[in-house]
């Protein structure tokens, strides 16, 4: 027991308090030894795992299931209505022009503010890369509207985008109903999804730049390269990898978008702006056809499964 | 890049990331007669009237107690789990470990709209409605894999040799797991805390489905739905604003070492 404790001491101190008694190594306990090794490696952790999966199973997948056998139905909250008919609900999805507007929203709203917030975010992030005074207190601000509630950015932003008193139109000295047309609308809720997340980017790619060798560039220095060459030839192939995870994480979370539209537009005006997940909340818990609103939210999920498929085989490409 | 223009860059991103916000903070303090005074410029006198309104008026204290609860089981419950799958799946003999981790990882992706009608039958047939229990059961949920992730990165850190020792002094597995490697996982818990908490505390589909009254309504549907009688009450919503928003600024700020340490942590060791 008391070497156990003494180890455990050492490591404390070697972790927290910068003695580095460790490199000494006072116990032989190596993985070269094979009865350790197999000390190590017996212990199964499957009663570790269980809890937390039988919980996923059951809150998580199950459900996925349960949504794609309610699409299967027509299924009317109020009316106790719930019968099997099998394809139908997919058929009409086909000739739903409302369902066709939703999807183009999804994906206008999806490549805009991923690509914005790209662009943004690597320009911020090269930035802020470079030492300078300030650089801590900078990267705590860049954090401040990923810290921002979605539902309070919605709102902030409604009301600067005020036709009347907002400030925004005070500031260009215009006069125009931001949030009026289909166009503005939309690309009203992309500045705003844009303000909020390009801190995420930034702070991932910030991550990505400090792993790339500084000698790689005081290389490129001596031999002359000019700033953007070297941002071209270095900066940017090293950084793919992170760059595709990014895009990764952030084009499944546009594509989901719910509260930023919906709290902005309300999917109006005449539901021109609706996301595929306004419309399937809006067909689930207003109209309450928890059949064919299913049935959408089955579409959604598909679509993110296949968006996920492309970009992972994308990563490993990258990665070899 | 000359000094001068590198720092006048540097202010139009503080302008930018602060700016939204800092005006939501003026608005907040404006005498409802200055809220539509054209120009839209700073008050003249500062007032708290839309703080004490959003009190007074509405029953903001409660749906602020729903949050805080909600948000602190949620990450309680989260962690617990989390760090256990995270610790067997880091130091413990597993078949099939890359699967897991796939698996978790895909449920991370999973669109909430997908789940929400299926889980609001089943939350209805629990008699869950319009509980805190619904939202922590969801919550618990869909930030296990944020959990796992972040703490197993933690976890692999700390040296296979520090569990050998406690094995050979007789612990068992969940002695090692929660004497030893627990502690040893402080900071990585803390930055999962933080993210998670925030995860709960600014959900909002869910929440807008699972709730009905003050009973469970949480912040961000409280705020989304804040009436007004003829037209939006633009002083109160902001007043409300700043409560919630600004202890996660702070928290931000405070730990913002942390939280980018969580934030980044697998994304880019691979």
């Amino acid at each position: 027991m008391k070497t156990g404790i003494q180890f455990l001491c050492a490591f404390l101190d070697s972790r927290f308090c910068g003695n580095d008694v460790f490199s000494i190594k006072p116990l032989n306990l190596g993985t070269t030894d094979p009865y350790k090794e197999q000390l190590l490696h017996k212990d199964s952790g499957v009663k570790f795992v269980l809890p937390a999966l039988s919980v996923i199973g059951l809150v998580a997948v199950f459900p996925v299931f349960y949504v794609f056998y309610l699409s299967l139905h027509r299924k009317v909250l109020t009316f106790n209505i719930s019968t099997f008919i099998g394809l139908d609900n997919y058929i009409y999805l086909l000739g739903d022009s409302r369902f066709w507007n939703a999807l183009k929203n999804t994906a206008y709203f999806t490549g805009v503010s991923v690509a914005l917030e790209l662009i943004l975010g690597l320009s911020i992030a090269v930035l802020l890369n470079r030492a300078f005074k300030g650089k801590g207190f900078m990267r705590a601000v860049v954090l401040i509207p990923w810290a921002v509630p979605t539902v309070v950015s919605a709102k902030m932003w409604e009301w600067i985008y005020n036709t009347d008193f907002g400030i925004l139109n005070y500031i260009l000295g215009t006069d125009i109903n931001w949030l009026g047309s289909t166009f503005r609308a939309i690309n009203a809720a992309i500045f705003m999804d844009v303000w909020k997340t390009t801190p995420f980017v930034t702070l991932l790619l910030i991550a990505g730049l400090q792993v790339i060798p500084k000698d790689l560039y005081s290389a490129a220095n001596v031999d002359g390269a000019g700033s953007w060459c070297i941002f071209r030839r270095i900066t940017l192939p090293l950084l793919m990898p992170v760059i595709l995870i990014v895009l990764i994480f952030r084009t499944l979370d546009a594509f989901r978008v719910f509260d930023a539209v919906y709290i902005l537009t309300g999917g109006g005006p005449a539901n021109t702006t609706e996301t595929l997940s306004i419309y399937a909340y809006k067909v689930l818990f207003q109209l309450l056809q928890f059949g064919y609103g299913s049935t959408l939210s089955v579409i959604v999920f598909l679509c993110v499964g296949l968006i996920s498929v492309f970009y992972v085989r994308l990563l490993s490409r990258s990665i070899r | 890049m000359k000094k001068s223009g590198f720092y006048l860059m540097l202010t139009v991103i503080f302008m930018y990331c602060t700016g939204p916000f800092l005006w939501q903070v003026i608005t907040s303090v404006k005498p409802s007669s200055e809220l539509t005074k054209l120009p839209p410029v700073l008050p003249d006198v500062i007032s708290l009237d839309h703080y004490i309104s959003v009190f007074k008026g509405h029953p903001f204290g409660r749906i602020i107690l729903n949050s805080m609860a909600v948000s602190l089981i949620s990450t309680v419950l989260s962690l617990a789990l989390g760090s256990l799958t995270a610790f067997g799946l880091a130091k413990l003999n597993i078949k099939g470990k890359a699967l897991i981790f796939g698996f978790v990882l895909s449920i991370s992706m999973f669109p909430p709209i997908a789940t929400v009608s299926p889980l609001y039958l089943i939350i209805r047939e629990l008699g869950l409605r319009d509980t805190w229990w619904a939202l922590i059961i969801t919550y618990t949920t869909f930030t296990l894999p944020m959990s796992i992730w972040i703490l197993s990165s933690f976890f692999r850190e700390v040296p296979d040799e520090l569990y050998q020792a406690a094995k050979v002094d007789g612990c068992s597995p969940f002695q090692i797991f929660y004497k030893i490697f627990l502690p040893l996982a402080g900071p990585g818990i803390f930055a999962t805390a933080i993210l998670v908490f925030i995860f709960s505390w600014n959900e909002f589909l869910y929440a807008l489905t699972f709730t009905s009254t003050i009973a469970s309504r949480t912040i961000p549907v409280g705020i989304a739905l804040f009436p007004g009688l003829h037209e939006m009450p633009w002083g109160d919503i902001a007043a409300a604003s700043v409560i919630v928003t600004l202890p996660l600024i702070i928290l931000v700020l405070v730990f913002q070492r942390r939280i980018i340490e969580g934030l980044t942590s697998g994304a880019v060791k691979g």
